[in-house]
C-alpha cells in the first residue's frame, strides 16, 4: 500500500496537470521524486503480483492482449495503458487508480517497460512473471548494441520470482533462458512459419541452420482466415480481429503468459473467445474510417519492425503513405531505413511520402525502384493530398512515433479518432 | 556497351560487421554502378571464406564488440592481401568498426590492445562517452559531407594519412582536433553512418570511378537523378545534433 501523503500530493499534481492539459508523465515524475518507494508500495500486495513485458518489438499490442485475456478470466488488471513505458509512466498511471489511502484495487499489474527502464525497475520491484518477446536492432543511437539489450533482458529474467515466458525462435533469448534457474516456458512457431519471421541475425544475412529448439507451451501453427494455435499439445482454431502475422505470433506469447499465471484455474474457452475479440493497440494496425474507406496506421520504429510490417500487410488494393520523423523519440539517425527492404512496395508504388525526413525516405525508395507519387515534408498537407488522391481506396500509413501522434491529431480534425498525447 | 564491363564489390564481414545502414552503402554502390552502365557482382566475405580472386571495390562497416572479436583473427589473416590491393589503388570504403581495425590498434577501456591491420596510420582509444549525432564535414576532395556519427572510439591520425575532412558540426574522429575520417591511396575511412553513400553520392561515384579506371582505363559517367539526395542533404543539414 502506498503512503497516503504521497498519494494525496501526487493526485493534486495530477489534477493540476490535467487542468493545464499537460503530459501524462509529469505527476509520475513528481510522486517518484517525493516518495521513491511509491510504485513499489502501491504494487506490493497484489494477489497475482507484477507481470513485466519487454522486448524490442510488439510490447504494446502484446500487453493489451495479456490484459484483455486476464480480464476474460475475471481478474481486475492494472496496466500502464497510456504507453508511457517507463517508471514515471507507471507511477502516473498508478496515481489515477489508487484510492486516497494508497490501495490499488487490482488482482495483478501488467506493465510494458522499455528494456533500459525495466532493468532499474526490477531491482526495486521484482516481477512475479516476465515475458521476453524478442531482441532486435532498435534505434542504436538510444540503446547502443543489441547484445547490451540482450543483457538487459537477462537481468529482468533473473529478477523474476516465478515464471519467465520466452520466445524460443529468438536465439539470443534462448541463450538467456539457458542461464536461468527459475521456471521457463516457451512460445514458438511451427517450422513451416519460420521463414516468415526472420530473427535479427537472419535479417542481417546470417542464415545458420536452426538448432534444436525447446518444446513450446503454445505454438502458432497456421494463419489465414483463422489462426491455429497448439496449446499444451492440442490444436485450437479461432478467427481474429488482429491483423498482421507478427501480431498473431504475439498472441501466442500472450496465451502462454496467461496460462503461466492462471495455471489450473484457466478457463480456456473464455480465453479463446476473448482472443477473437481483441483489436490492435493504438497505432499498431488500428483502423479509422475516412470517406467510407478504412485508413490503417502502422507504427514503424526500427528496421526489423518495419520489415516485419511490410511482410505482414499486402499492399495490393491499398494506397500507401510513409511518414518518417527524426525527433528523439523516433531516433535521429536515418541509417535504419537502409536496413529495410522495400521490394514489396515496387508493384503498387507509394502514393505519398512525408515527415521531417521525407526526402531520406524518398531517396531510400529510389534505390529499391519504388515509384513515389508525391513528397511533402508537411504532414498536414501530405495527408490532405493522400486522402484526396485516393478517395475510393483503402489506405495504409506507415509512420514513426511522433509522425503517428501528429497524423492522429490531423485525422481527428477529419473524422472520429481517439487522440492520445 | 558490352556486358563484360563487370565490377566486383566485396563486402567485408557482412555477417558480423554490418550494424546500422551499412547495407545502404553496398546498395548505393551497386545501383549507381549499374546506372553508370556496369554489371555488378557483390561478394559477401565472411571469416573463413577464401578471399575472392578479382576485386574492384572493397567496403566494410561497423559492428558490435562481439562482432569485432569474431572477425579480428580473420582480418589479420587477410591483412597482407588487403595491403596489396590498397597499394595497387583499389578503392576501399571502411566505416566505424572496420575503419578502426584498418588502423594500428584499438585500445579498449581496460587498456587491452586489439591489433589492427595497420593499413591506415591511425590509432583508436575507447573514449569515456559515445559521440552521437548529426554531423557535417567539409572535405577538399568531396565538398560538404553529411552523415550521422555514433561511436565511442576516439581516433587519432598519424603522419601517413590525411583527414577525410574538417568537422563543421559534430565530433568527428575524436571530438578534439576537428578532423573526421582518414584518406590514404584510394582508401576512405570514416565514422559517418546515415548511411554515408546515399546522401553523398559524389563519394559513391568517386569509388566507382577509381574501380572503372583501374579495370577498364576509363570512366564514362551517366547522368543520375539526384534530386532526392540533394533535398535529403538540405534537410539533414538543418537538423539538430
Amino acid at each position: 500500500m502506498a503512503k497516503p501523503y504521497s498519494v494525496l500530493m501526487g493526485k493534486a499534481v495530477r489534477y493540476i496537470a490535467r487542468l493545464r492539459g499537460g503530459g501524462s508523465a509529469l505527476p509520475g515524475l513528481f510522486v517518484e521524486t517525493i516518495d521513491r518507494g511509491f510504485v513499489a508500495d502501491a504494487l506490493a500486495d497484489l494477489p497475482y503480483g507484477v507481470v513485466l513485458i519487454s522486448g524490442t518489438n510488439g510490447k504494446t499490442t502484446t500487453t493489451k492482449m495479456v490484459v484483455e485475456l486476464l480480464e476474460s478470466q475475471g481478474l481486475t488488471v492494472f496496466t500502464n495503458r497510456t504507453g508511457s513505458n517507463f517508471s514515471r509512466g507507471v507511477a502516473a498511471a498508478l496515481l489515477g487508480e489508487v484510492s486516497a489511502r494508497g490501495k490499488l484495487k487490482a488482482d495483478i499489474a501488467v506493465l510494458e517497460l522499455d528494456e533500459a527502464h525495466a532493468v532499474h525497475f526490477v531491482d526495486r520491484i521484482p516481477p512475479r512473471y516476465s515475458l521476453l518477446l524478442n531482441v532486435m536492432r532498435d534505434q542504436l543511437d538510444r540503446f547502443g548494441e543489441i547484445d547490451t539489450t540482450a543483457k538487459m533482458l537477462q537481468h529482468i529474467a533473473q529478477a523474476t520470482t516465478d515464471t519467465i515466458v520466452v520466445n524460443r525462435e529468438d536465439p539470443r533469448l534462448t541463450a538467456v533462458a539457458q542461464t536461468l534457474t527459475g521456471t521457463v516456458r516457451y512460445f514458438g512457431l511451427d517450422d513451416k512459419l519460420l521463414a516468415l519471421f526472420p530473427n535479427d541475425d537472419e535479417l542481417h544475412g546470417n542464415t545458420k541452420e536452426k538448432t534444436q529448439r525447446p518444446a513450446a507451451d503454445v505454438l502458432l501453427q497456421s494463419v489465414g482466415d483463422k489462426a491455429t494455435f497448439e496449446i499444451d499439445g492440442k490444436s485450437v482454431s479461432t478467427p481474429l480481429q488482429l491483423q498482421g502475422i507478427y501480431n498473431i505470433f504475439n498472441a501466442a506469447a500472450a496465451i502462454a503468459l496467461t496460462r503461466a499465471i492462471l495455471g489450473d484455474k484457466l478457463d480456456q474457452p473464455s480465453l479463446i473467445a476473448q482472443l477473437a475479440n481483441i483489436t490492435p493497440a493504438f497505432g499498431r494496425g488500428e483502423k479509422v474510417m475516412i470517406d467510407g474507406q478504412p485508413c490503417e496506421l502502422v507504427l514503424v520504429k526500427n528496421p526489423s519492425g518495419f520489415r516485419l510490417s511490410l511482410r505482414s500487410f499486402d499492399p495490393g488494393g491499398y494506397a500507401t503513405m510513409i511518414a518518417i520523423n527524426d525527433n528523439y523519440a523516433d531516433g535521429r539517425d536515418m541509417s535504419w531505413l537502409w536496413d529495410v527492404d522495400f521490394d514489396s512496395l515496387k508493384t503498387h508504388g507509394v502514393s505519398e511520402v512525408s515527415g521531417i525526413r521525407a526526402y531520406d525516405m524518398a531517396l531510400r525508395l529510389q534505390y529499391d525502384d519504388v515509384a513515389v507519387t508525391h513528397v511533402n515534408t508537411d504532414l498536414s498537407r501530405a495527408l490532405d493530398n493522400f486522402l484526396k488522391s485516393n478517395q475510393d481506396k483503402p489506405k495504409r500509413i506507415y509512420c514513426t512515433y511522433t509522425a503517428m501522434l501528429a497524423l492522429r491529431r490531423e485525422l481527428a480534425k477529419r473524422t472520429e479518432v481517439e487522440v492520445v498525447s | 556497351m558490352s556486358s563484360t564491363r563487370q565490377l566486383t564489390i566485396v563486402q567485408l564481414y557482412s555477417r558480423d560487421m554490418n550494424i546500422y545502414g551499412d547495407h545502404g552503402n553496398v546498395l548505393v554502390l551497386k545501383r549507381r554502378a549499374e546506372w553508370h552502365g556496369y554489371s555488378v557482382k557483390v561478394i559477401e566475405y565472411n571469416p573463413g571464406d577464401s578471399f575472392p580472386e578479382s576485386v574492384d571495390i572493397i567496403i566494410g562497416g561497423g559492428g558490435q564488440d562481439s562482432g569485432q572479436d569474431k572477425i579480428q583473427a580473420d582480418l589479420l589473416k587477410i591483412g597482407p592481401k588487403l595491403h596489396e590491393l590498397a597499394e595497387k589503388g583499389t578503392p576501399i570504403l571502411v566505416i566505424c568498426g572496420l575503419y578502426q581495425l584498418f588502423g594500428k590498434y584499438f585500445k579498449t577501456q581496460d587498456g587491452h590492445i586489439i591489433e589492427g591491420i595497420n593499413l591506415l596510420d591511425i590509432r583508436t582509444t575507447a573514449g569515456p562517452e559515445r559521440l552521437i549525432g548529426n554531423i557535417v564535414v567539409e572535405s577538399d576532395q568531396f565538398g560538404e559531407i553529411i552523415g550521422y556519427e555514433n561511436h565511442s572510439g576516439q581516433t587519432f591520425l598519424g603522419a601517413k594519412v590525411k583527414p577525410l575532412g574538417n568537422v563543421i558540426r559534430g565530433a568527428g574522429n575524436n571530438g578534439g582536433d576537428d578532423w573526421e575520417g582518414a584518406r590514404y591511396k584510394n582508401i576512405i575511412g570514416s565514422y559517418l553512418h546515415g548511411s554515408l553513400l546515399p546522401k553523398n553520392p559524389h563519394i559513391a561515384d568517386w569509388l566507382i570511378e577509381q574501380a572503372a579506371i583501374n579495370k577498364f582505363g576509363n570512366f564514362e559517367p551517366q547522368v543520375i537523378d539526384d534530386r532526392f539526395a540533394n533535398l535529403a542533404r538540405e534537410h539533414a543539414a538543418k537538423r539538430p545534433r
